[in-house]
C-alpha cells in the first residue's frame, strides 16, 4: 500500500499502522505528534490505528522558531 | 519586591519571553537563553527531519524553561488549529502562541483568521496567546473571546523597527485585563524598556538577540532593559513639561 509520509511516497505492508509509519522516520516517541489526513492521532492510538491506501501522514516535532 | 507575571494562572518571575528562531547554533541559543533569564520560550512545529541532530527541546528541558509552541507558518485558522493540536500532543502543553499570518512579505497577522482560530482553540481547552497587530479593538475582542493574553506587535517580525505606534500599545494596555505582551519588532534594549514603560506586562523577542553580533550579551541587555522598564512603570514617570522646572532653589 502506498502512503505519503511528510510529503514523500512510502510503500508499507497492507494494514500497516501509524506506529509503523512513524518508525520509518524515527524511533523517538516523545516530542513527536502525528496527523493522518489532517486529524491528530494521539500517541496512545498509534499501534491500534491502521492506515489506508493514499493516506497522508504528517510527523511533526518542535524546531527553533518564533 | 515580588512582582510576578501571571498568565493563565501560571506565575513567572521573568517578564522576558524568548523565541528560538534565528540562532546560528543550539550552543549559542543555549547561552543566550541562560543569559536572558527567560522562563517561557517559543518553538515552532515542523515536519520531523530524521537527519536533524540535537533538539531545541533538549535545550529547554536542560534549562528548565517552559515551552510555548507557536503556529508560525500558518495562513488559515484551520491550519493553526491543527498545528496547535499537534503541538499539544507532541509537547504535552495546552498553551499556544497563536500566529496566523497574512502574507510572507510582511508576516503581518491576519485578524480575521486569528480571531476564528482563537475562538476554536479556546473552545477546545487551549490557553491561547494570540499575536496581533497593534489594534486595541481586536485585543479587546480576543480577551472577550477567552484568550489568556494578547500579543500586539511593535513592528513587523524581524524588522527591528521598535514600537511604531506607542499610543495604540498604551490603549491596548489601558483596556486589557489580561497580560499584554509586546511581540515582534524589538531591535535593541531601549525598545524593550519602552514596551514595559508603556505598561506592557512582558516582552517577547527573538531576532534582536539571536541575530545580534553577540547574542549572549544582547540577551543580558534585554533582561536588564525589561527589568528597568518595568521598575520605571511601577515607579511612575514625571509628567512632561513645556518649560523647565528648577531642581535647585533659584534664590539664595
Amino acid at each position: 500500500m502506498n502512503v505519503t509520509i511528510n510529503g514523500a511516497a512510502h510503500e508499507l505492508p497492507a494494514g500497516a499502522t501509524v506506529a509503523q509509519a512513524v518508525q520509518r522516520l524515527t524511533g523517538m516517541r516523545s516530542g513527536v505528534a502525528v496527523a493522518v489526513n489532517d486529524e491528530v492521532v494521539s500517541r496512545g492510538a498509534w499501534e491500534a490505528t491502521a492506515l489506508a491506501e493514499a493516506d497522508r501522514v504528517e510527523v511533526l516535532t518542535a524546531v527553533q522558531g518564533g | 519586591m515580588v512582582d510576578d507575571l501571571i498568565i493563565g494562572g501560571e506565575k513567572f518571575s521573568s517578564r522576558l519571553i524568548m523565541g528560538t528562531g534565528g540562532a546560528p547554533s543550539l550552543e549559542i541559543l543555549d547561552a543566550a537563553l541562560a543569559a536572558s533569564g527567560t522562563e517561557l520560550t517559543t518553538v515552532a512545529m515542523r515536519r520531523l527531519d530524521p537527519a536533524a541532530r540535537g533538539s531545541v527541546l533538549d535545550v529547554l528541558r536542560r534549562r528548565d524553561i517552559r515551552v510555548l509552541p507557536n503556529t508560525a507558518g500558518c495562513f488559515t485558522a484551520g491550519e493553526a488549529v491543527l498545528t496547535a493540536r499537534l503541538a499539544r500532543e507532541a509537547l504535552e502543553t495546552n498553551w499556544v502562541k497563536l500566529e496566523v499570518i497574512a502574507d510572507e512579505r510582511t508576516l503581518l497577522p491576519d485578524p480575521i483568521e486569528t480571531f476564528d482560530a482563537a475562538e476554536r482553540l479556546v473552545a477546545d481547552g487551549f490557553v491561547v496567546l494570540p499575536y496581533i497587530g497593534d489594534d486595541p479593538v481586536l485585543a479587546r475582542r480576543l480577551e472577550q473571546a477567552g484568550c489568556a493574553a494578547v500579543m500586539p506587535l511593535g513592528a513587523p517580525i524581524g524588522s527591528g523597527l521598535g514600537i511604531r505606534n506607542p499610543h495604540n500599545i498604551e490603549l491596548i494596555v489601558e483596556f486589557a485585563s489580561v497580560p499584554v505582551i509586546l511581540d515582534a519588532g524589538i531591535g535593541t534594549a531601549s525598545d524593550a524598556a519602552l514596551a514595559m514603560e508603556l505598561g506592557c506586562d512582558a516582552v517577547l523577542l527573538a531576532t534582536a538577540v539571536t541575530r545580534a553580533r553577540r547574542p549572549e550579551l544582547m540577551a543580558q541587555a534585554m533582561r536588564s532593559a525589561v527589568a528597568a522598564g518595568r521598575a520605571a512603570r511601577l515607579a511612575g514617570r514625571i509628567p512632561r513639561r513645556r518649560y523647565a522646572e528648577a531642581s535647585s532653589p533659584l534664590h539664595r
